[in-house]
């Protein structure tokens, strides 16, 4: 479903070139939960932001769904039908002079599909969010409730392929495991191919069978969650991962390396 | 979040407040209303908007109010003092100057209207077009903007108006040419910040077109403080209007342009005061009208206070 070879990923700023993601490769199959980890800055945000055409500056081999990328922005009508993206902060990923109806309703304009009335609401029934939450402004939301706005929103051209960039960590503990439930329920109802980025293992061996662990920009271990499960990665790092996600434990953090 | 309050008694109150609007025009209609209330806490702004709504008050019911002809001479009645028959006294040529004022406030607002018209949306367009794209097209736009206001206003006007010839709306034309720069500048500061947000990466990711993108979210984040500083900018274009009418490039006479009458009554500053002083006057009200309304939109309609 989606093939990766030798994604490299460069940021210009001014004089600097930042490499913020080498030679990441990795093939995920239709269907599939596809999890990347990795502390904050290890370019997992990047990977995802090349795939779908928000990073211009890339290099390598990627196709999704058969069908090989440029690395442009602007992408055919069909790969926005096919991938769509869950962004990190849902207080920064709704337009905050648009009403939930306008959010959803204006890619079916876009793409001039039929029937925009029924879609909107079809696509709010699924989020969890009944009729009463279709004309308010993001405003009167949650932080929950405008993640559910934003999964929906990346519903509504009823893809294939769902990006997930840490779709839970700007939300509190409890909103958290509603949206993982949320989303797994999802994946199985419409069979979605899911890529879900965090920075927290927990999270990703909840929902993904495998997981690619970054650092640096590199990918360092692929490992299955049932590995994972059994408290067998073979990397330090990971290990080192896995014992932070289990919490702010004083003695696990005195063991802390670090891997800079 | 009840859905009993949608049937309540009191009426409209209700509708507008209602959490769970039933169409887009509730939403925004209950926006609206949120808005107006956090304005009409302000009475300076409230003061403000009196004054407009006067202004534009009178401007339209101003053949009902004059007492007088605005244009007619009556060389019997020159130079008369404020008194019953003549309110505001009468200029040079017998003229009620009442009557011109009333007439004026059409001049007034054709100008203020007429440049807001042109010059805000000329540089709303620039400016995001320049923040959105950014590259090649962002330099070229925002030289010549920088080329436009390296000139102060009141200079350039003057040399388009000498280019184009007198009158009012050569006039307007200069002061709209003159009044977008700063408004590109500020749409582009603000476009640069909108373009970086997700909502813009999401809409693009569901295939919009940059026009799309820039009319239907960037503009809609812009157009507040545009018309905030627009609002803050009217005194400075009645004042650049009245200026050009007083160098005797804008309207022409027998129209009563408030700027055009201070002109011909300097003469008279002495010994009859009242032919210079009262349209001085309602430039100073008027002007001050549209500082304290802006001031109040500002604080309503800035989005870093609100939302
Ligand atoms: N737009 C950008 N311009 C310059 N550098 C960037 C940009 N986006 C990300 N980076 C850099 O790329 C690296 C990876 O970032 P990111 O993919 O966001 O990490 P993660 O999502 O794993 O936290 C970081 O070092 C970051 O500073
Ligand atoms: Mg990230």
């Amino acid at each position: 479903m989606i093939d990766i070879q030798d994604l490299n990923v460069t940021f210009s700023t001014g004089a600097d070139l930042v490499h913020a993601v080498k030679n990441v490769s990795c093939r995920i199959t239709a269907g599939e939960s596809f999890g990347l980890v990795g502390e904050s800055g290890s370019g997992k945000s990047t990977v995802l932001r090349a795939l779908c055409g928000l990073a211009t500056d890339w290099s390598g081999r990627v196709s999704i769904d058969g069908e090989a990328l440029e690395p442009t922005a602007r992408r055919s009508d069909s790969f926005y039908k096919t991938v769509q993206m869950v962004f990190q902060d849902p207080y920064g990923s709704l337009h905050p002079r648009h009403t939930v109806n306008r959010i959803l309703s204006e890619p079916i304009a876009i793409q001039g599909l039929d029937k925009p009335g029924p879609r909107v609401e079809e696509a709010l029934e699924q989020v969890g969010l009944g009729h009463g939450f279709r004309f308010r402004f993001p405003h009167q939301l949650s932080g929950g409730q405008r993640q559910r706005v934003a999964i929906a929103r990346a519903l509504i051209l009823k893809p294939k392929i769902l990006l997930l960039d840490e779709p839970t960590s700007a939300l509190d503990v409890s909103v958290q495991a509603e949206v993982l439930n949320l989303l797994m329920r999802l994946r199985e109802e419409l069979s979605l191919t899911f890529v879900l980025v965090s920075h927290d293992l927990a999270v990703v061996s909840h929902i993904c069978d495998r997981i690619a662990v970054m650092r640096n920009g590199e990918v360092v271990e692929e490992v299955t969650a049932d590995e994972l499960a059994r408290g067998e990665p073979g990397q330090r790092y990971t290990r080192q991962l896995l014992v932070a996600s289990r919490g702010y434990d004083r003695e696990a953090i005195d063991q802390f390396e670090d891997f800079g | 979040m009840t859905d009993l309050s949608t049937r309540s008694p009191t009426g409209l109150k209700a509708w507008l407040t209602n959490e769970n609007p039933e169409s887009h025009l509730q939403a925004s209609c209950g926006r609206a209303y949120y808005a107006w209330l956090d304005f009409a806490a302000n009475r300076l702004a409230l003061l403000g908007l009196i004054i407009v709504g006067l202004l534009v008050l009178v401007a339209a019911l101003a053949p009902l109010l004059a007492t007088a002809s605005p244009i007619a001479p009556d060389l019997q009645s020159r130079l008369l003092p404020p008194s019953a028959d003549y309110w505001f006294g009468t200029d040079e040529l017998g003229r009620d100057i009442y009557s011109r004022i009333v007439y004026g406030t059409r001049l007034t607002l054709y100008v203020v209207v007429l440049v807001a018209i042109i010059a805000a949306p000329v540089g709303l367009l620039v400016g995001t077009s320049a923040g959105y794209f950014g590259g090649w097209i962002d330099k070229v736009l925002m030289r010549i903007t920088d080329i436009f206001l390296a000139f102060p206003r009141l200079i350039l006007a003057l040399a388009f108006v000498s280019a184009l010839g007198p009158g009012i709306e050569n006039a307007i034309f200069a002061i709209a040419i003159t009044s977008w720069p700063p408004y590109a500048r500020i749409a582009r500061a603000e476009t640069l910040t909108i373009r970086r947000a997700d909502y813009i990466a999401a809409i693009r990711l569901q295939g919009a077109s940059a026009g799309r993108v820039i009319w239907g979210h960037v503009v809609p984040l812009c157009t507040s403080s545009i018309i905030v500083r627009v609002t803050l900018d009217m005194a400075g274009i009645i004042l650049t209007a009245a200026g050009l009418g007083f160098l005797g490039l804008g309207a022409q006479p027998p129209l009563p342009e408030w700027g055009a009458m201070i002109s011909s009554g300097r003469k008279f500053l002495l010994d009859q005061w009242w032919l210079a002083s009262i349209p001085g006057i309602a430039i100073f009200v008027v002007s001050l009208g549209f500082n304290l309304l802006g001031d109040g939109l500002r604080d309503v309609l800035d989005p870093k206070s609100g939302d």
